[in-house]
């Protein structure tokens, strides 16, 4: 009797590394998609950073703590300014209030996470959100598998940012036109939104405030007007179609 | 110093934003919340594409040739074959070369 029990307990103990395995080596699999690309926008960082005069450790401390691509990028900017404390917490605010919106989306899946819920929350980029939103958890443990994936790509992400800079030291190039990186990221995205969505009429009108507002309000103050104003523009046009149509 | 502030207040403010839904709707979620959730990170993106395009010279079509062929290039190149990584990289090095070697 008191074996059947040691051994039930074995048994479930290997169950759960078999699971833990599979989920490892799943996130494993699935971060490999997003490997590439982490490892080359994190170059392109790095030697931003460096043209603008900013060392390894700046770009280590941006990677590891602020983890947000298109931030890091505008960071960039920010620092080499260098901007007031009010402005890069408005812009900051500005360019990362997307998460908020991943964070909904991923409010039922994370909330009953017993292990390392707090750093697959902080972790959640544009591509990890993207891979775990539709990802099939049949067969895998779920704290495993985001904490695992969360983590493979905040690796890539750093190893990109820290070689980025370090490149950027060894290799004399002319690296003018480089910050044209961050404008294609955003182009790749809106092209894929725009392939998997039917409805273009909210992101048309974005651009048409958007360009309005640049044009009115000039190049440092349109944001925080134009996200009002598309903040807006989606209310009425939820209100004019009904709240069926969304 | 300042630039160490700076970081710093990137990250807290990058955080607090990922944190707050679950602080805020850790019970119930308003439905317009719901709707903004699904539609305003693609808008968000064609704002930030207007926000990396708010230097460019439109004085002259010459002066902004650049980013005219480098951003059609990229849209079709990701039409086409959807590799983002490569839409990156190749659209990054076709508008340096333009801006280093052909418009200068």
């Amino acid at each position: 009797m008191h074996l059947q029990i040691i051994s039930a307990q074995f048994y479930k103990k290997k169950d759960n590394i078999i699971s833990m395995n599979t989920s490892v080596k799943t996130a494993l699999k699935d971060s490999l998609v997003i490997m590439p690309g982490y490892i080359v926008l994190g170059i392109g960082f790095g030697v931003l950073m460096n043209a603008r005069g900013f060392g390894l450790l700046h770009s280590f401390q941006m990677a590891l703590f602020i983890y947000a691509g298109s931030m890091q990028y505008v960071g960039v900017e920010l620092l080499a300014l260098p901007a007031t404390y009010l402005n890069t917490f408005i812009m900051t605010i500005m360019v990362n209030i997307r998460h908020l919106f991943y964070g909904i989306g991923m409010l039922s899946r994370y909330k009953v996470l017993k292990k390392h819920r707090i750093y697959d929350i902080f972790a959640l980029t544009d591509e990890t959100f993207s891979i775990v939103c539709n990802k099939n958890m049949k067969g895998l443990s779920r704290q495993d598998y985001y904490f695992c994936l969360s983590l493979f790509n905040h690796l890539y992400w750093i190893t990109g940012c820290v070689l980025g800079n370090v490149l950027g030291d060894i290799l004399p190039f002319d690296y003018t036109g480089i910050e044209f990186s961050m404008t294609v990221l955003f182009i790749v995205i809106v092209v894929d939104q725009w392939e998997k969505n039917d409805d273009h009429l909210p992101v048309l009108l974005s651009f048409a405030i958007s360009i309005l507002c640049l044009a009115y309000f000039g190049r440092d103050n349109f944001l925080l007007p134009s996200m009002v104003f598309i903040i807006v523009m989606l209310y009425l046009l939820r209100m004019i179609r009904g709240a069926d149509h969304a | 110093m300042h630039s160490y502030i700076l970081i710093a207040i990137m990250a807290l403010t990058t955080i607090a934003i990922r944190f707050l839904p679950f602080i805020l709707f850790s019970k119930k979620t308003p439905s317009f919340i719901l709707y903004l959730g699904k539609v305003l990170p693609y808008c968000t993106m064609a704002m930030l594409v207007v926000f990396c395009f708010r230097d460019t010279d439109t004085s002259s079509l010459y002066n902004c040739m650049p980013e005219i062929l480098a951003g059609i290039y990229a849209v079709l190149l990701q039409k086409w074959r959807h590799d983002s990584t490569l839409t990156i990289v190749s659209a990054t090095v076709l508008y340096m070369l333009l801006v280093q070697r052909v418009y200068r």
